[in-house]
């Protein structure tokens, strides 16, 4: 889902700079210093969560799980997100420098948008009723996710309109694997610590 | 075991504790001019020049004494995600066709497109490594914090660098004891069941460690400041790397220049 320098337009690239300093501005607003060590190691755990291979027919994918990050860190999730796709860019040269901002706010904004909108259903009623919930809005992310990635490649020249349909087709599968897997990790942490979707003082939301 | 970022066999004196040209170099310098030198090279457009600029990375990474191979095979393994939107381009993209296939003609403007496409990204991202992904993590934080990077932003990328190996160890754990138990990963309902429980009980278990952590900071009375261990530090040798690597660029830029005029 990385989008590489030097294939987007200018004027893409600079959009979603700003946009991600916007919301990685907005999310440590809503980032006290008492929650920090959470977010960090919650961000580490994602981080090490997208390094997971899972299989699917004769192939594998690894996960993103932005989903879940939103789910669990609420706006934080968009600085949390950018600190894992920075050092992926650094360290492992995954993805690229200048598309950083683009890259950010593909995976990030459906975090936060999916961790708002679902977050409410997710806490409320029985554990089954939050994972099938959870499971929705990890699907959502990630369909909204590779939506966004084709609607970048897609503004930035007409040439990659059959690139960008194909990504979308392709991570369907990715999708419903996101989403059971979202749901199922919603499922556990309601029954072991339910206090985790839980809105306390100081929370997330 | 060997370190996720790094990826050195022990935590400190991996990539960083090497002694070469561009490691001995202020950080903050080099964090700055990989973003001049990135910033320029996605503006170039002429395939000669970006080979040039291709070359220059790769004198980057010979100076830097990364190991060679194996920076070369991670940068290689990010074109493995792209070579697919690559190979399509010359399909997609209207022109002087090359050869048909099935009806779909393959035009030379859509293979230059895609051969610009790589040529930029490689020579950037292996600029990036290099210059950047040679550093320890944390000094990386630092320099970062020294070029006014908000503070909460660089507390929780010193988490993030702090805790990936931590978590990895125990999500290691959690896979050993799954296959103790004669789990073995397909393409079936119990799979995805399992692969989300692991999951989730390492969201669980990093809740209830950071709750262990700010508990031991407080103890200590942190109040979010940053301490920086070292002074960074512009030496004369910073300022000369600098330059030339600048001069190079500004060559760059002439050369596209003139060779867009001709």
């Amino acid at each position: 889902m990385h989008i590489v320098d030097g294939a987007l337009s200018n004027p893409v690239v600079i959009g979603g700079a700003v946009a991600a300093v916007g919301g990685i501005a907005m999310g440590l607003k809503h980032l006290p210093l008492e929650r920090i060590p959470a977010a960090g190691v919650l961000s580490a755990s994602f981080f090490v969560a997208s390094l997971i291979h899972v299989p699917i027919g004769p192939s594998s994918v690894h996960l993103i799980l932005n989903g879940l990050a939103g789910l669990v860190l609420g706006w934080a999730a968009f600085p949390a997100l950018f600190v894992g796709l920075l050092l992926q860019a650094v360290f492992f040269g995954f993805g690229g420098l200048t598309v950083l901002g683009v890259n950010t706010v593909n995976i990030a904004l459906p975090a936060v948008i999916v961790g708002l909108l679902f977050r409410p259903l997710v806490s409320r009623g029985s554990a089954l009723h939050g994972a099938i919930w959870g499971g929705i809005g990890g699907g959502v992310a990630i369909a909204a996710t590779t939506l966004a990635v084709a609607v970048s490649l897609m503004l930035s020249g007409d040439e990659f309109t059959a690139a960008a349909k194909l990504v979308f087709v392709a991570h369907i599968p990715v999708m419903v694997i996101e989403g059971l897997l979202t749901g199922a990790a919603i499922y556990l942490a309601r029954r072991v610590k339910p206090e985790l979707f839980i809105d306390v003082k100081g929370g997330w939301a | 075991m060997t370190y996720v970022l790094t990826g050195a066999d022990r935590a400190i004196g991996g990539f960083g504790g090497l002694r070469s040209a561009i490691t001995s170099l202020d950080p903050r310098m080099r964090i700055v001019v990989t973003v001049i030198y990135a910033i320029t090279v996605v503006g170039l457009s002429d395939l000669r020049v970006l080979s040039g600029a291709m070359i220059l990375s790769l004198w980057l990474l010979a100076i830097s004494g990364l190991p060679f191979q194996k920076t070369l095979k991670r940068m290689a393994m990010m074109d493995t995600f792209i070579i697919f939107m690559l190979v399509l381009l010359p399909f997609t993209m209207p022109g002087t066709p090359i050869f048909t296939v099935w009806g779909i003609s393959a035009s030379w403007e859509g293979l230059w497109r895609a051969v610009e496409i790589g040529l930029t990204a490689n020579a950037v991202i292996l600029a990036v490594m290099t210059m950047v992904g040679s550093m320890e993590p944390v000094t990386m934080g630092h320099a970062l914090f020294a070029l006014k990077t908000p503070e909460r932003l660089v507390h929780l990328m010193m988490f993030t660098i702090r805790y990936i190996d931590v978590l990895r160890e125990e999500y290691q754990r959690l896979r050993t004891s799954m296959k103790l138990r004669g789990f073995r990963p397909g393409t079936n309902w119990h799979t995805y069941r399992s692969y989300g429980y692991l999951v989730g009980m390492m969201l669980v278990r990093a809740i209830e460690r950071s709750e262990r952590i700010l508990a031991a900071m407080k103890c200590r009375g942190f109040s979010g400041r940053i301490v920086l261990l070292e002074q960074f530090r512009l030496t004369r040798s910073d300022r000369v790397f600098a330059a030339a690597l600048c001069l190079a660029l500004g060559a760059l830029v002439w050369a596209e220049v003139l060779y867009a005029a001709a």
